[in-house]
């Protein structure tokens, strides 16, 4: 292999991983204070910094300096991998995702698979093993609950999560996520065709199944995600924290991270998916020079950003489901949802004219 | 791929498949198995498959296993201790199980055809997803929508199975 | 280099360690996961005899990945009938041991 492929996918890696996503985990986390503040009309974080702006930091300290409690009655050795296996996928997933063009002439996604959007259900599926060995290791009843929620809600979440982005690929043809973009570039984004010859009614017949997929597999990854209206693995109020009642320090902040790399992540796959990724109208992409290279990343990042908002604007404003509910919701409804679209796509492309 | 990576998920898969008969608790078998399917699918991407070892990973890692976890722990099941090993049946296990295993080695020592290095592949149109996606719907279209009958029988007899009896 | 013998004397003890798990173990969740074990050694071989018997062409033989693919769609279905059957055994015996269900009527 030669090595100018392997120093760049290092520097991406360590790139993508240390400035970027970690970063912005600890930040999603204070965003998610300051945002619920707002909601609830309070302040926030505001002591530590400009405007609280060091509260991640004084987190992390807090989070080390806590005493690490093992309770007694606990099988140690999984006790201790669940809250690793916790952030692993998520991270993971972030590697076939293009979050921009080009950097000088280096394609800025880390692995470009041909099997992209399998790599990221199949890595994503893993997540549901930290919350799951974490809740039975802890040998105590609510952990164990809340683990056996979280196994059955993944399952049956991920049917709707894989059915609804089928469109996309029927359209794309690929299962690439860089060709997704490149197709989202030359046509318009699937949910607002705005660009190109965006005149044409097909592509306005076209995005009324894009915009359900959208809808739906937003919503399965709330599920997925263990987030609200869907946390019922780690509802406080009945299980008392579920998975994570029995962990401490900083093997509790890793479960943390690990919903909040998640939930980056899964943002990251709805704007490739549907928003475009790195595109925005009007900015050419990194081969025109290396600033609109930078520019294509902030802008892909930006709508990360603005995803990551609408999670938790739903979470602090919707109330939690009963879980028979969530059960009925996923398997009665978003499934059936997920299976018509795909016959309603299938057929607006094989039957309605496309000119 | 480089001989010591092949080696490396060889081996990981053959101990952590070991470790799914030897161990006692339920819940590690399980964990094994999962740590044993990921080696696999490694092994499959390095026959270039990537298609057949991502859904390895999706359908066996992501789904199969959970399912078992879930089970397990539905039905909270420990680990068995206490019971008395029956030793007759367990030499014969091992026995019949080496057999086999040195059976398989005299038939690929003596098969010419296992000694064939990797054969070049013509890197340009070897989308495998692609390839294989044309040939379950074209050659393979009628065991492909046997197997979605069979898979919405086993999906009605699961159903049917698992309900409780009014009583 | 790695040969095709390689990839299958791997399989093949993959399969020989699923074979000693049914065979071994008394616990019917372990001798399912057994049966797993077995049912991926044959995937391995298929795949491997798929990458290196090249078509012409310079693509693999995709018969036998279609052929794995088929596996694995019946191999999931098996396993979640199994599984059903695990259970309603369970709730009419509170046993997963082969042992305690030798007769035949309960």
């Amino acid at each position: 292999m030669d090595p100018f492929f392997i120093i760049t996918s290092l520097l991406k890696i360590v790139g993508i991983l240390f400035v970027v996503i970690l970063p912005m985990v600890s930040y999603a986390v204070y965003a998610e204070r300051k945002v619920s503040a707002a909601i609830q009309d309070r302040l926030g974080p505001n002591r530590v910094g400009p405007a609280g702006l060091f509260q991640p930091i004084a987190d992390m300290f807090k989070l080390l300096l806590k005493e690490d409690f093992t309770p007694r009655n606990v099988n140690t050795f999984y006790y201790w991998l669940a809250p690793c296996l916790a952030v692993m996928p998520a991270i993971i997933t972030i590697a076939v995702v293009p979050f921009g063009s080009t950097l000088f002439g280096v394609p800025m996604v880390i692995a470009d698979v041909n099997v992209g959007i399998l790599f990221v259900f199949a890595i994503a599926s893993l997540g549901v093993y930290g919350i799951v060995i974490g809740g039975w290791a802890s040998n105590s009843k609510y952990p164990f609950l809340g683990g056996i929620r979280s196994s059955s809600q993944m399952l049956s979440y991920e049917l709707s999560l894989g059915l609804a982005v089928i469109p996309v690929f029927l359209l794309v043809g690929n299962l690439r996520l860089t060709s997704v973009v490149r197709y989202q570039i030359e046509h318009g984004w699937f949910i607002a065709p705005f660009v190109g010859d965006w005149m044409n009614p097909w592509k306005w017949v076209l995005a009324v199944p894009m915009i359900i997929s959208f809808l739906v597999f937003m919503i399965a990854i709330f599920a997925e995600t263990n987030r609200l209206p869907f946390d019922l693995p780690e509802a406080e109020q009945e299980l008392a924290g579920g998975y994570n009642t029995e962990y401490s320090s900083m093997k509790f902040a890793l479960f943390f991270l690990g919903e909040y790399a998640a939930m980056i992540t899964g943002s990251a796959v709805i704007v490739t998916l549907f928003f475009g990724g790195w595109h925005f109208p009007g900015i050419p992409d990194g081969s025109r020079g290396w600033i609109f290279g930078v520019i294509n990343i902030a802008v892909f990042f930006a709508k990360v950003a603005i995803m990551i908002f609408i999670f938790m604007w739903v979470r602090w404003t919707l109330p939690r489901f009963r879980y028979d509910q969530l059960m009925r919701l996923g398997w009665l409804f978003f499934f059936e949802i997920a299976l018509v679209n795909i016959f309603v796509a299938a057929w607006i492309l094989a039957y309605f004219p496309s000119s | 791929m480089p001989p010591f990576l092949f080696w490396l998920f060889a081996s990981l898969m053959l101990v952590f498949g070991a470790a799914v008969v030897l161990n006692r608790n339920p819940v590690a078998s399980a964990l094994s198995l999962v740590v044993s399917f990921l080696g696999l699918a490694a092994l499959f991407m390095s026959l270039d498959a990537y298609f057949v070892g991502i859904i390895q990973v999706l359908v066996y890692a992501g789904a199969v296993m959970v399912l078992f976890l879930f089970i397990i722990m539905l039905l909270n099941l420990r680990a068995e201790e206490g019971r008395r090993i029956n030793w007759l049946a367990a030499t014969g296990g091992i026995v019949v199980a080496l057999i086999l295993v040195i059976q398989i080695f005299s038939v690929i020592g003596h098969f010419q055809a296992a000694r064939q290095t990797f054969p070049s592949l013509e890197r340009s149109t070897t989308d495998d997803v692609w390839n294989i996606g044309a040939l379950l719907f074209s050659n393979y279209n009628l065991p492909f929508q046997i197997v979605g009958v069979l898979v919405l029988v086993a999906t009605i007899g699961v159903v049917l199975l698992s309900k409780r009896e009014p009583r | 280099m790695i040969t095709l013998g390689d990839y299958l004397i791997v399989s093949g003890i993959l399969f020989a360690i699923g074979f000693a798990g049914v065979m071994l173990r008394r616990n019917l969740i372990i001798i399912l996961m057994s049966l797993e074990l077995m049912l991926n050694a044959a995937n391995l071989s298929l795949v491997a005899f798929s990458r290196f018997r090249v078509s012409p062409a310079g693509l693999p033989n995709y018969n036998a990945q279609v052929f794995v693919f088929f596996i694995i769609t019946v191999a999931a279905a098996e396993v979640a009938v199994g599984l059903a059957i695990l259970v309603a055994l369970f709730r009419a015996r509170q046993t997963t041991d082969v042992k305690d269900i030798s007769e035949l009527k309960f």
